[in-house]
């Protein structure tokens, strides 16, 4: 008889249901208001970025960018979990993680819009820039937690991926090692359904992208990713289990991705509008502002002087950035080693700029 | 007829061995099949076969014998009724016996030609012979003395000492936490190692050959070369990928590449081609304190050479510095790594003809030397390059561009490339030999430059 991956999937964690409505007793974090109020603030100050983001790369004052519209509350509840001593190793969608982590509207601003400066963290030090080689960022995370135990720091190196990327050799090589080794890493997939624009379905047979787990003997499970209670509580114990010395834990975050793939990709040629559409109801912003409205008095004026705060920063961000004056032609050879060598500073020569 | 049992080959790339054991003595009957001694190398051990029937006339290399060439006679067979004096044994090289059991480290093979007129160490320092192999273990463990965070991860390299014994003795001094083996996973582990350099270590990855390293070769150039540089200096990788580069013998087209030509392209990237021990060890010492990610490329078939190796404490060899290993005035030969043989070959028996080489050894390709090749070039006017990798895009094009833009109206010839042939590498070994460059084609080019 063939072997077959016939375990019990232990069910898809939610607290909240799309409405707002609890299903489960919440977890002790999301008993208080302040803490459910910054979840909250944290997702609309991302989509208010992603919104100016896009509407700078229209206008040709940003390059490329990829929006995290529908997903902010699998990066929020990821980086609400973590410490200061972990660190995070983030992909191209993750912005919210990487504000609540400390990296500044500024410095993401001056990144997408192509100055790697944007990428020198003022705070946040330990953590990665954005991976942009798909999946890449899962040995790296498996690396870093390597050091960790190394070094005896207490912290967790934390790696979030997308669908897309658990196809990857990197992500499996990665998986295993974090097995073998017993590492205090996480691994995270945001599951949004889309490769671009290879659906979920086509991209494996397994029935959960958690399940990939089995392979490496370490526990996967899967979370309503949008519902950042739940990715903050799975998270939490993952973090926990990692820093008592058990290891590694694969989390799948079911969201979806309202958005294009990037400003590069109109997802309208091959994905319909309404399964789009439908999926509006499930986002993330909604079900918590209605649960904070019916049990923690969230009135309109709240909500009304959060969007103006958060466009306030986000404007005053988007100055500075616009501001920022070129990179001079040096930095062009800058930071290629640690010290510059002669040909460095003969090519800045050069191109005049010694 | 009394036959002599040669000292067997366990490998293309075997050299010597210990005769650890006899399993048969002197009058002893054998049959094909039977077992008849223990050989041991720095590799393995191997049991050791009769192929005809006969009797064991006489032993010539007793058990114990450490560093017995391969094809030295070891014994006598004898038909029934025949004496050992029937056969006149061939000039054996033979070993003293010792009472030593295998050696922890790997035995000296005679030194190769070395005429050094630029030495890195200073006049009267005490000289000992030693290995490349012998040397890059020491360079590693040395280092991982001085800076805990240096660290040898791979496959085979801590309980099996190194799939090439490069890492003999290191899990005992230091521990399975520094000395790590791997599954079979090259991205894997060289993406691991990265990360752990980013946060904070020094890794040494260990590629059982660079052939394995394009399994890897997304973390090398994307992350491990980039990363500073697409982190606005907030984020480097100071590591050491190393491991056999290039031609051993006998291993087949996906095993025998050179890879220096492609790791010399790379910004980011620095690249060291040692070719004798004083370098590899100075060299590797070097790397691995470097804060930047270095491709460090071994040669096996180097790796039981000895050479001179100054007995000087911390002994380091700089980045972007060439050797020069014999003056010369009629031409400039340049190489780096194995094609340091062929060019200090060519050399000497250039000589014999009455025409005078210069012969430089890169040792670093990225950064490189070129002020000294320029150097020469207007001194002699010609240049041969000599590499195993192949000729489109080669070191060799490139030394080429530089002369070209650099010294032009010195040139009294075009420079000329002695490269591998352009075709993967045969498996069968007359074709192999004839893929590979070769001292002749080296003293070919030279006459051709020289107009001889």
């Amino acid at each position: 008889m063939p072997i077959q991956a016939d375990h019990e999937l232990s069910g898809v964690t939610v607290f909240l249901d799309p409405a707002g409505l609890p299903v489960l007793d919440l977890p002790r974090f999301a008993r208080h208001r302040e803490t459910l109020v910054a979840l909250y603030s944290a997702m609309v100050r991302t989509r208010t970025f992603d919104a100016k983001a896009i509407s700078l790369q229209r206008t040709g004052r940003l390059g490329t960018y990829a929006s995290s519209l529908g997903q902010e509350a699998v990066a929020v509840g990821i980086a609400s979990a973590m410490s200061d001593e972990d660190v995070l190793l983030p992909s191209f969608r993750e912005h919210g993680a990487q504000l609540w982590r400390g990296v500044s509207l500024e410095e993401m601003f001056l990144f997408w819009g192509g100055d790697e400066r944007g990428n020198d963290f003022a705070v946040a030090r330990q953590d990665f820039p954005v991976c942009i080689p798909v999946a890449s960022q899962f040995p790296h995370a498996a690396g870093v937690a390597l050091a960790m135990v190394q070094k005896g720091e207490p912290g967790v190196a934390v790696a979030v991926g997308g669908d897309g990327a658990t196809s990857k050799g990197d992500f499996y090589e990665a998986l295993n090692m974090v097995g073998i080794w017993t590492l205090p890493a996480v691994f995270v997939i945001a599951n949004n359904q889309w490769a671009i624009s290879v659906p979920r379905v086509d991209q494996t047979r397994a029935r959960a992208l958690a399940d990939k787990a089995v392979a490496a003997g370490i526990p996967g499970e899967q979370v309503d990713g949008n519902d950042v209670i739940a990715v903050r509580e799975a998270i939490e114990r993952a973090l926990v289990r990692a820093r008592s010395g058990k290891g590694g834990t694969l989390i799948e975050c079911l969201t979806y991705r309202l958005g294009d793939h990037t400003t590069a990709d109109d997802a309208s040629r091959y994905r319909a509008d309404e399964e789009v559409s439908s999926h509006w109801s499930e986002e993330p912003l909604v079900r918590l502002r209605a649960y904070l409205v019916a049990h923690h008095g969230w009135a309109k004026k709240d909500e009304e002087a959060l969007l103006h705060g958060c466009r306030d920063q986000i404007e005053k961000a988007a100055e500075a950035y616009l501001a920022t004056p070129p990179q001079p032609v040096r930095s062009m050879f800058e930071y290629l080693y640690a010290d510059p060598t002669q040909d460095q500073a003969a090519q800045a020569g050069e191109l005049g700029d010694a | 007829m009394a036959t002599e049992i040669l000292m067997p080959a366990l490998s293309p790339t075997m050299e010597e061995g210990t005769l650890a054991k006899w399993l048969v003595k002197e009058g002893d009957t054998v049959s094909s099949g039977d077992i008849m001694a223990e050989i041991e190398t720095d590799k393995a051990t191997m049991e050791f076969e009769a192929v005809d029937e006969g009797i064991i006339g006489k032993i010539l290399i007793a058990e114990g014998s450490e560093g017995v060439k391969v094809n030295t006679a070891i014994a006598i067979l004898i038909e029934e009724g025949e004496s050992v004096d029937d056969v006149t044994p061939t000039a054996a090289v033979a070993a003293e016996p010792t009472s030593a059991p295998a050696p922890v480290a790997a035995t000296a093979a005679p030194a190769a030609p070395q005429v050094d007129l630029t030495p890195d160490w200073p006049e009267g320092t005490a000289i000992k012979q030693q290995s490349v192999r012998e040397a890059l273990r020491d360079a590693m463990s040395e280092e991982m003395r001085r800076d805990e965070n240096v660290y040898l991860m791979g496959e085979e390299v801590a309980e099996y000492q190194g799939a090439y014994k490069i890492s003999q003795g290191l899990l005992d001094e230091f521990g399975a936490k520094r000395v790590i083996d791997t599954p079979i996973t090259e991205h894997g582990f060289a993406g691991i190692a990265v990360g752990s350099a980013m946060a904070g270590l020094r890794p040494i990855v260990e590629f059982m050959t660079f052939n394995f390293a394009m399994q890897a070769i997304d973390q090398i150039i994307n992350s491990a070369a980039k990363t500073r540089y697409m982190s606005g200096g907030q984020m480097g990788a100071p590591m050491v990928f190393r491991g056999p580069n290039g031609a051993a013998a006998r291993v087949g087209a996906q095993h025998s590449q050179d890879y220096a030509a492609w790791y010399m392209q790379i910004p980011g990237l620095k690249v060291a081609m040692p070719y004798s021990a004083s370098d590899a060890k100075g060299l590797l010492k070097t790397a691995i304190r470097d804060p930047n990610p270095v491709i460090f490329l071994e040669n096996e078939m180097l790796y039981g050479h000895s050479f001179d190796m100054p007995e000087i404490d911390d002994y380091t060899v700089p980045f972007g510095k060439a050797r020069i290993w014999r003056e010369g005035t009629d031409v400039s030969i340049v190489s780096f790594g194995i094609g340091m043989q062929y060019a200090l070959e060519a050399a000497d028996k250039l000589a014999e003809d009455g025409i005078s080489a210069e012969v430089i050894d890169l040792r670093t390709l990225r950064p490189m030397d070129t002020a000294t090749i320029i150097k020469s070039v207007m001194k002699t006017n010609r240049c041969v390059t000599v590499e195993e990798g192949w000729p489109q895009g080669s070191v060799g094009s490139y030394i080429s561009s530089v002369i070209m833009q650099e010294a032009f109206d010195y040139l009294d010839a075009p420079v000329i490339n002695c490269t591998g042939k352009d075709v993967p590498m045969p498996y069968a070994a007359n074709l192999e030999k004839l893929a590979l460059v070769t001292t002749d084609e080296v003293i070919a080019a030279v006459k051709q430059v020289t107009y001889r």
